[in-house]
């Protein structure tokens, strides 16, 4: 090997010679720190970074009398009901993501293909107007409830407005998160896998315990960590069901008892627990690899669920979309109808240009950061690159409206200072130079949607083998050019997944849009605000349905893409 | 050293020509946390009427404040606009906005719906008030606020969470009124009283009245108005509460949406106006009406459907205590487990 080489590869030219850092001479460690990987990956950080240590920053004016009022309280409650959410989603992300991604990569049963990409329909829908959907239709005077009453007498149910129903509720709709990495886990794994296990001996549901779950893991975690984070940040949905937990009592803290110190310290604790979860899950899985030789993958060894089996399945897969999509989605389209005869005017055009604008670009620029931050991992894969990288996707797991408000302020800043030099250079007023401009929303998206595009990218270069790495530098490829070579076409599929997902979740996103978008740039998005923010549910039911469409057609092409070849 | 004088200088001229562009005509920018459909229509008539373009954003009032603030001497914004008067009190608390003297506002406007200091000014009047079953209750059995703490209206009471500043303000007013030990104990009977867990919106807490879930809800009357609107057959009946008394807890609660100027205001003279123009009656109306609320202005007639409502006694604390007290409000909902 030539000496000249960078000490990214250096470094990762084979995987024991990294564990060997010590012996690395002096002046190569310096060069390291400053090396193009981390300053990348530092200053993709930066930018979620910034917001969190802004909101951070008011821990150093600490609020005595309202944190001991939290204290005692608030805090007991909230702590139990956030560990509760957390384990509860937790949980039912996992069994319903699991089993269908399994069911749907690796078996065959009747509906399997339209199962395949309707099962991701639900991530389409905001999941507060779900939840707000559920309520209508369980609570004590609901329709269902109403009708078991009259009809048949029944008067006690369990209440909907519960822990029960909230997890059950936040469960249905966060699912395809996990099911959509651990699918695209599954299916890289190919049939050898597979048919090795079953060589050795397991039949076929052993062998998905012994060795196609635990290889899965990665894709697996990267799901269920998105829809942990995802559940800490929520606001709309608990709010619905008046559920108390952290990121409620952080709004309450700031924008009820107008404490930002108190509200700071709350955000503080999240932040902390979620980065020791997400470190905790990263070190017990050190010095595991698990990356396999990509070929092997498709063909039609699918397990073929027949007769009354297939049809089990089947009626799981397709309660599980009835429950998560169509019941609410159908409840919606009733509303929207009625909604529209009033509401729907020419201007939706520009709204669902603006949607589709800003998601668009917004996914683009995060699969962009994604896929640098996680190259910049890969090239020096250190425990502190991975810390890094940890920090850069904290931000899904703020609260929006404290991240959009932490992302907020120092823009604001910088352009005051830009407003007060050229007032005192030129003695002119001008307006806002960043505030209200594109480039300052799409900032922000990343910011907060960093998490969704790595997860599916980290994952994806995970289960590319080193050795392929080790392979294109021997002949001579290297840095971008390997990137751009090797690893990026072995990425599409991750690559559509984050892109995807960072589309619907963008269009979906509020607190961001709300705070950042320029004068009269109105969204999909800002049209249910504008409706539930007083009370007319209802009504925001039409440009609910026009997020589900519009976010339908990346959903669909993903799907469709990688199945073409693995079907 | 010369090159980067001329850098500061193409970089400054280039920003002004950008920022220029946008400072030219006649304008006026709204900071609103009262939502599109019901300013817009008020905005355009205002435009065609003086041809001065009303420029505005929504957001939810606390990321409005926030923004307001950070932006600080350089916003953009003339009028800040919100619902609430807690959120006109923390607005006026943090300095964002600055007093007007309007003689036009002072006629129009009542005082005990606007700030003391004239810093703000309610714009329209939103009462939060007992709404029942009339096939359970008879209007006779209802009095006061403070009456549905007792224990006859045990597992018959529903209740909107107080996460919402409506009950907020509400329990701050009534701190005012009665001192925190007695409000604490008004509010701890409440939550016993309650037949299920509180809501996260009025029209639930209506819809479960109706249903037979419980008997009584307090709302605000707007959405009363819409619910009815919609189901005009839900047995659902309004009740003005506390009329009858004498001393300072005597008629029902009012609240404004309203709005002030931003103390950093560029178009001050140009934000007074149309303040002062929102106070009129050509605009009085406008504004309550879209919503059915109630106008601020003494002068205007409310909407023929509010009307049918009844008259009623208004509290007539200044709704700015319920600013002040907001934060012992929500502690001691917290401490009675008012969720």
């Amino acid at each position: 090997m030539t000496p000249a080489v960078g000490c990214g590869e250096e470094r990762t030219a084979s995987a024991a010679r990294h564990r060997s850092t010590r012996f690395v001479p002096r002046h190569i460690l310096r060069l390291c720190f400053f090396s193009a990987p981390r300053i990348t990956a530092w200053a993709i950080a930066t930018l979620t970074l910034i917001p969190v240590l802004v909101v951070a920053s008011a821990l150093l004016d600490p609020d005595q009398e309202i944190w001991a009022h939290l204290w005692r309280y608030t805090l007991p409650e909230l702590l139990v009901n956030t560990v509760w959410l957390a384990l509860g989603v937790g949980l039912g992300v996992s069994l319903l993501g699991i089993t269908l991604a399994w069911l749907t990569a690796a078996c065959e049963f009747p509906g399997r293909r339209f199962f395949t990409w309707a099962l991701l329909l639900p991530l389409a829908l905001p999941a507060y107007v779900t939840a707000f959907v559920w309520l209508g239709l369980l609570d004590f005077t609901g329709s269902l409830p109403t009708w078991l009453r009259e009809a048949w007498g029944i008067q006690h149910l369990p209440p909907i407005r519960s822990r029960g129903g909230v997890i059950l509720v936040l469960a249905l709709a966060l699912y395809p998160y996990v099911y959509l990495t651990a699918r695209s886990a599954f299916q890289g794994q190919g049939r050898r896998l597979m048919e090795a296990a079953q060589s050795l001996g397991l039949s076929p549901v052993r062998g998905f315990f012994r060795v196609a779950l635990p290889m899965a893991r990665p894709g697996i975690v990267a799901g269920l960590s998105l829809a942990l984070m995802e559940t800490l940040a929520d606001f709309g949905t608990v709010s619905v069901f008046n559920y108390n937990t952290f990121t409620t009592a952080i709004y309450k803290a700031w924008f009820s008892l107008f404490s930002l110190p108190a509200a700071s310290q709350l955000a503080s604790i999240l932040i902390f627990f979620v980065l020791v979860l997400v470190l905790l899950e990263q070190v017990s899985r050190q010095n595991k690899r698990y990356a396999h030789s990509a070929r092997g993958g498709g063909g039609s060894t699918r397990i073929h669920l027949a007769g009354w089996r297939g049809w089990l399945v089947a009626s799981f897969a397709g309660l599980v979309f009835l429950l998560a999509f169509a019941v609410p989605f159908t409840q919606l389209l009733i509303w929207a109808w009625y909604a529209a005869g009033t509401d729907l005017d020419p201007r939706y055009f520009a709204f669902i240009g603006h949607s589709l604008l800003l998601s668009g670009l917004g996914a683009l620029l995060v699969a962009t950061l994604a896929v640098a931050l996680g190259y910049a991992q890969r090239l020096q894969p250190t425990p502190g690159m991975v810390f890094t990288a940890r920090l850069a996707t904290i931000g899904y797991a703020l609260p929006g409206a404290v991240l959009a408000v932490g992302f907020f302020i120092p823009v604001a800043w910088a352009d005051n200072l830009i407003i007060d030099q050229v007032r005192a250079w030129t003695g002119r007023e001008v307006g806002q130079i960043l505030g209200g401009t594109l480039a300052v929303m799409l900032l922000a998206y990343c910011a907060r949607f960093l998490a969704v595009g790595f997860s599916s990218v980290e994952a994806g270069l995970g289960r590319i083998t080193r050795s392929l790495d080790e392979a294109a530098e021997v002949l001579g490829v290297t840095g971008l050019k390997r990137l751009r070579r090797v690893h990026l076409p072995m990425l599409r599929v991750p690559l559509l997944a984050a892109l995807a997902l960072t589309f619907v979740d963008i269009m979906k996103e509020l607190p961001i849009t709300l705070m950042t978008r320029p004068f009269g740039w109105d969204t999909l998005a800002t049209r249910i605000f504008e409706m539930t923010s007083e009370g007319e549910w209802e009504r925001a039911a039409l440009p609910a349905v026009a997020i589900a469409i519009v976010g339908l057609l990346p959903i669909f092409f993903l799907i469709r893409d990688p199945d073409a070849k693995a079907c | 050293m010369k090159r980067g004088k001329f850098l500061r200088w193409w970089l400054s001229g280039a920003l002004l020509g950008v920022a220029s562009l946008a400072a030219q005509a006649a304008e006026v920018v709204v900071y609103s946390a009262r939502n599109e459909q019901l300013i817009k229509p008020l905005f355009d008539a205002y435009t065609k009427q003086t041809g001065v373009r009303v420029k505005f954003i929504t957001d939810k009032e606390g990321p409005l404040l926030a923004r307001l603030k950070a932006e600080g001497r350089n916003t953009p914004a003339d009028l800040f606009l919100t619902v609430d008067a807690g959120n006109l009190w923390q607005a006026a608390q943090e300095g964002l906005l600055k007093p007007v003297d309007s003689k036009t506002l002072q006629a129009n406007i009542p005082a005990h719906l606007h700030d003391p200091g004239n810093v703000w000014f309610g714009l329209s009047v939103r009462a939060r008030t007992v709404v029942y079953n009339h096939n359970k209750v008879k209007a006779g059995e209802l009095s006061t606020y403070e009456d549905l703490a007792g224990p006859k209206w045990k597992g018959r009471l529903c209740l909107r969470t107080s996460q919402k500043v409506y009950n907020q303000s509400l329990v701050a007013m009534m701190i005012w009124e009665h001192g925190e030990a007695k409000t604490e104990q008004i509010v701890r009977g409440w939550v016993a009283n309650l037949a299920t867990a509180p809501f996260p919106d009025d029209n639930r807490a209506m819809e479960a009245v109706a249903a037979g879930e419980c008997d009584v809800t307090l709302v605000n009357t707007y959405y009363f108005g819409r619910l009815m609107e919609k189901k005009p057959n839900l047995p659902l009946s309004i009740f003005w509460p506390n009329q009858n008394l004498k001393n300072k807890s005597a008629g029902v609660h009012v609240n404004v949406s309203g709005a002030g100027v931003a103390k950093y205001t560029k178009h001050e003279r140009e934000a007074i106006r149309l303040l002062e123009w929102l106070s009129s009656p050509t605009a009085q109306n406008l504004f309550a009406d879209v919503n059915l609320e109630y106008p601020a202005n003494p002068a205007v007639k409310p909407d023929a459907r509010v009307a049918t409502w009844g008259n009623f006694k208004h509290n007539l604390i200044n709704v700015a205590e319920a600013g002040k007290l907001q934060t012992r409000a929500v502690m001691l909902m917290d401490r009675a487990g008012y969720k």
